[in-house]
């Protein structure tokens, strides 16, 4: 591998290299290793500041990108919306600057709006990470489950990996059909068409509204929580008809390989999107994403934050 | 230096590790990629046929732990460790091709004990070409080069496919 990081930021999937993500992978594999040591902190960081700034909530991303961050000898500040200035009128801007002029050298950044980490990376010398921008994109939990599926299929060509849900207003399938795609797997896309328009075939994906016939041939199924607080009604079928038609069942996931890994990329809403027995199920790889986001969060902060400006 | 001459190096080392390490089921040679992992291996392999004694061998990535990250504009590429644990009464011995500054050394000792908190480190080394900027020393070297800083020790191990030995290169 002898691909270089030259980015101080990362905003998002679609811009990045299949080596790009490769090497983060790759980078990805070492941290994970440190997860087990008696001493689970390396000093790669040391010295660094970095700030969680969330301006949408979310405990999974944000915990774990503080505990990739004390795992690397960072320091950490937190801030929600709720204790910062924004909530007195102050621009995204400002607030950046003021953290910038406090030699914060890596910010994380949660937003209710697409673009707002490429709007601060493009104005400040600090790293910016994109936690998930609005429905653009969530670069981390793209490269987290691409990480997950490389290392129990150890292969993405001609690997077959459904997404199921909420397409349209998911950051999350955004930033996995970027990675999965340019890896070379085959991704279709499952939901009410609401949900799932044929635009996105444009991705070089197939979109489809019959689960029954998508799940037997999936080596992956990757299923979106329903995201009450970004939906109007208009779009839903209601929770009872989303059951019935695109729910992982019991039932039906028997119609799944035995091989197939189940993903979810959290938080689970229990009995709509899949059943308990499904997502506690032997095929179930929910945790195993949980501990490789801290190693895939690792690699990017080492990455992105350890390169000289 | 030829194929011989490092052939030759890495024996002694090896007799001069069995002498210094009465119990050799307590040594783990610890190689720091990549070049380390090969010289490492071979010095197990001397070992072992000349005392009939399996060697534990690991690998320890010291990228994480340089001193250097954020200062460079091309970052060293991280790898995983994998040393055999528990380390608390083993001799762990580093291997390096070649000793410089000894800042890899540093940063290879800084990954070690976060494993763990061995009974001692050494070091070992194909070549000591000099210009320490930290107080450290080998404890067994192959072959002692004075070098000017600016120069560059090119050192080719025959896994690379080509010719095997040891050279001093001005650039």
């Amino acid at each position: 591998m002898n691909t270089r990081w030259n980015r101080k930021d990362l905003l998002g999937l679609r811009e990045l290299s299949a080596d790009e993500i490769n090497l983060v992978l790759e980078t990805a594999d070492a941290f994970k290793q440190v997860g087990t040591r008696e001493i689970k902190k390396v000093p790669a960081l040391r010295g660094k500041t970095l700030v969680n700034f969330f301006i949408e909530p979310s405990t999974r991303t944000r915990t774990s990108f503080e505990l990739a961050a004390f795992r690397l000898s960072a320091d950490v500040i937190n801030i929600t919306v709720a204790a910062s200035s924004l909530s007195k009128g102050e621009t995204l801007k400002d607030t950046a600057k003021i953290l910038e002029a406090n030699h914060v050298d890596i910010i994380v950044l949660r937003h209710s709006s697409a673009g707002a980490p490429q709007f601060l990376a493009e104005r400040l010398r600090s790293s910016v990470i994109n936690a998930g921008d609005g429905a653009h994109e969530h670069p981390t939990q793209g490269l987290l489950d691409t990480y997950t599926i490389r290392e129990k299929k150890k292969r993405f060509e001609g690997l077959h990996v459904a997404i199921i849900g909420d397409i349209l207003f998911s950051r999350v399938a955004r930033s996995n059909i970027f990675a999965l795609t340019k890896l070379g797997a085959r991704v279709t896309l499952v939901g009410p068409s609401t949900l799932v328009p044929r635009v996105f075939e444009k991705l070089g994906v197939t979109v489809s509204y019959d689960i029954d016939k998508v799940l037997p041939t999936a080596d992956v199924v990757n299923l979106l929580r329903i995201q009450h607080e970004r939906q109007r009604k208009e779009y839903f079928p209601g929770v009872g008809e989303y059951i019935r038609l695109f729910g992982l069942t019991k039932e039906r996931a028997k119609l799944l390989k035995p091989d197939c890994l189940i993903m979810h990329p959290g938080p689970i809403n229990r009995g709509i999107e899949i059943d308990s027995e499904v997502a506690d199920g032997n095929q179930s790889v929910i945790l195993d994403q949980v501990t490789n986001g801290l190693a895939v969060r690792m690699a990017v902060l080492y990455l992105c934050g350890g390169i000289a400006t | 230096m030829d194929a011989g001459a490092i052939q030759r190096a890495l024996r002694r080392i090896a007799h001069e590790i069995i002498e210094r390490n009465p119990d050799l089921n307590q040594i783990i040679l610890a190689g720091i990629p990549s070049r380390g992992n090969e010289i490492a291996r071979r010095i197990a392999e001397t070992i072992s046929t000349i005392e009939k004694a399996h060697i534990a061998v690991g690998t320890i990535d010291v990228a994480m732990h340089r001193d250097d990250v954020g200062t460079r504009t091309e970052l060293p590429v991280v790898r995983a460790s994998d040393l055999p644990l528990p380390l608390e009464t083993k001799t762990v011995v580093i291997v390096d091709d070649v000793l410089f500054t000894g800042r890899t050394v540093r940063a290879a000792m800084d990954a070690i004990t976060s494993f763990g908190r061995p009974a001692r480190i050494q070091l070992a080394v194909l070549i000591d070409r000099g210009h320490r900027e930290l107080p450290i020393r080998a404890d067994y070297v192959g072959k002692n080069l004075p070098t000017a800083p600016d120069e560059k020790v090119r050192l080719r191990l025959g896994e690379e496919g080509s010719e095997e030995g040891v050279w001093l290169v001005n650039e």
